[in-house]
């Protein structure tokens, strides 16, 4: 089985500064990490290597210094990295960072799965993983939080997955090649193995820029993304309801005569 | 202080701590109170290839001696001295194999320690039998092409979770010391049993059993050396092993000494933070030399085995074992003195590592048997100048 994981390297901290100019974060001088989202899907899909074989590729775009995100997913059982990065990729939405993503694994040869953290915890989007499925035309499911079994259906692989809902989940089921984005809840990250850090430290990272993966110009980078980001901030936090004092008799009364009223009951 | 250590044992030192704090520390408490074994954590080990790091690369291995041992030792013992045991005590039981076994026997063995896959547990000690082999009572008879073992082994460590043991027994009862031979015995040989697991005072975690043999036939392809070599199989086995009791002993003394100092700079009495008293900066300043100079010791004489396996190392060993457990003592009682009346309480975690410390004083040769080697070593090498 031949698994693509897509990650991003985020700053360590969720209290990074905004540029107050360009609306986008200040990432200078803050140490960075594998978004820990990304982690779930890479555990994930080492898990998926040791049952069923095959190869795990990871594949982000970023900044040459994501190259050290990249050398640790080889430590944690990736076998394969590539960074695709170019100036130009710099300034990327959602939008544009699905296409240059799709670009990059439309290069690669072959894939069974693409496994993406649910969201990154610097943009809270939740989009690429998504928008990575439309661009290559391949059907997915996002908030996976169990891969319940993959399964040869005639000459196709069928996976069926449990999609994480607010009041329990879906049972879902799609044919390979598919996309998935993954929720904490599906397993817990192994830790590096020394002989993973050991072969991470020696890797070496493919590393693609806008030419190698035929990107076209206004698709990628600040000229590809429509995005206008308006104003950032933190929404106000729900007001309490209103508040019903008295006996517990009389608390009960005013609450159904309220829910009446509303028409809730 | 920089010990110049290599690329890689700077990653075992990083993914030992790692382990430690993210895995071992938050469950160090419940397995302290329930003595249950930490399977969790030992398969977290075995993940991160940390049963390998000593074992030859052609078994498995990555192919590192007793130092890189030391450092995962060390770093694990900082956060639970008990479950650091799971790998020291595997080690110390792998030791026989490295030094005395056949190629059969370790590539039999080896790879699936090296995997983390099967534990191994060192048995020496009888209830007559301690610091003094002599007494051995198991015994191992010739019986046609195997050896039937009889007896019973206390205080094994590692002992009902561990699956290959070597056992120390007499195969000729009259000659003593001479009379001794090591055997490799696999878990569910029948005859081979367990008795009771021992409640103790510290290295809860870690399991402390009897091995009870009634009959055990074991193929004679198990005997690890020859027949009348098992005492020199338990004393170089315990040679190269005490740098790892020492290792241990490092550990718990910096992870006592890390929560001193944190507990310090936030007490507050008589109006500001105790670390401004000079008697607990002092007492901070000779316990962090102390560390200081065990881990140099220890370090030392890791790389001493390491550079030349046959070289002589009694002294050297015993000095390390010696010197790290009674710093190790020294500095936990001295930091739940430090915390106080909340350091005797179990809610805090220096109580537990005083607990733990004491330990390191005894096994592996108690460390007034280590003085005896020493001093031994000091007749010897006068005499022959």
């Amino acid at each position: 089985m031949n698994i693509i994981v897509c990650i991003k390297q985020v700053p360590a901290t969720t209290n990074v500064q905004i540029d107050p100019n360009t609306g986008t974060l200040i990432r200078s001088g803050v140490e960075s990490i594998i978004n820990p989202f990304d982690e779930y899907a890479l555990e994930e899909a080492v898990k998926l290597k040791e049952k069923f074989g095959g190869k795990v590729t990871v594949l982000s775009m970023g900044p040459p210094q994501a190259e050290t995100a990249l050398r640790e997913c080889i430590a944690r059982g990736a076998d394969e990295a590539i960074l695709l990065t170019d100036t130009r990729f710099a300034g990327a939405d959602t939008l544009a960072t699905s296409y240059t993503l799709a670009k990059g694994i439309e290069k690669l040869s072959y894939f069974d799965l693409i496994i993406c953290g649910k969201q990154a915890i610097d943009g809270d989007t939740a989009q690429v993983g998504p928008g990575l499925a439309e661009k290559l035309g391949i059907p997915h499911v996002c908030y996976v939080r169990k891969i319940v079994e993959i399964r040869d259906e005639g000459d196709q692989s069928l996976i069926s997955v449990e999609r994480m809902m607010e009041d329990g989940y879906d049972l879902l089921a799609m044919f390979l090649p598919a996309l998935i984005t993954v929720v904490k809840e599906i397993n817990t990250p192994r830790l590096p193995s020394l002989r993973g850090m050991i072969a991470a430290k020696k890797a070496k990272i493919t590393i693609w820029d806008a030419e190698t993966i035929a990107a076209e110009k206004d698709k990628i980078g600040l000229t590809g993304s429509p995005t206008v980001v308006n104003k950032i901030f933190t929404p106000p936090a729900r007001k309490g309801g209103e508040k019903i004092s008295g006996l517990p008799k009389e608390i009960a009364q005013q609450a159904v005569s309220k829910l009446k009223e509303l028409k809730i009951i | 202080m920089d010990y110049f250590l290599s690329e890689e044992q700077k990653m075992i030192v990083e993914l030992s701590k790692k382990i430690a704090q993210e895995k071992i520390k938050p469950v160090r408490q419940h397995y302290d109170e329930t003595e249950e074994f930490p399977w969790p954590i030992v398969e977290e080990m075995a993940k991160s290839d940390l049963f390998r790091i000593y074992i030859p690369q052609e078994y498995g291995g990555l192919g590192g001696g007793i130092l890189n041992l030391c450092l995962a030792v060390e770093e694990l013992s900082k956060v639970d001295g008990g479950i650091a045991l799971c790998l020291a005590a595997t080690a110390l039981g792998c030791f026989p194999i490295l030094l005395f076994g056949t190629e059969k026997q370790k590539g039999k063995y080896l790879p699936d320690i090296a995997a983390g896959k099967r534990l191994t547990a060192f048995a020496l000690t009888e209830p007559q039998a301690g610091s003094d082999a002599t007494a051995i009572k198991t015994t191992a008879t010739k019986d046609g092409d195997d050896y039937l073992l009889n007896g019973t082994k206390c205080f094994i460590t590692n002992a009902g979770e561990a699956e290959i043991y070597m056992v120390i027994t007499s195969t000729s009862p009259g000659r003593g010391i001479r009379g001794l031979s090591a055997f490799i015995v696999e878990k569910d040989t029948p005859g081979f049993t367990f008795g009771k697991k021992e409640k103790k005072l510290g290295i809860r975690a870690s399991p402390t059993r009897e091995l009870i043999f009634q009959n055990c036939r074991i193929p004679k392809d198990n005997i690890l050396g020859k027949e009348g070599q098992g005492f020199i199989v338990a004393l170089k086995t315990l040679y190269v092993s005490r740098p790892g009791v020492a290792s241990q002993a490092v550990g718990i003394a910096a992870g006592a000494l890390e929560e001193a100092i944190n507990y310090a700079r936030q007490r507050e009495q008589f109006g500001q933070a105790i670390i401004h008293f000079q008697a607990i900066q002092h007492s901070l300043a000779d316990l962090a030399t102390e560390i200081e100079a065990a881990r140099a010791l220890v370090y030392a004489t890791a790389r001493m085995i390491d550079a030349d396996p046959e070289k002589k190392i009694t002294k050297e060993s015993a000095m390390a074992k010696l010197f790290a457990s009674e710093v190790a003592m020294k500095v936990t009682t001295q930091a739940v003195q430090i915390f106080g009346g909340y350091g005797y309480m179990r809610e805090y975690p220096v109580e537990k590592m005083m607990r733990d410390a004491k330990i390191t004083q005894i096994y592996e040769g108690t460390n007034q048997i280590q003085r005896n080697e020493i001093a031994l070593a000091l007749i010897k090498e006068s005499a022959s100048k």
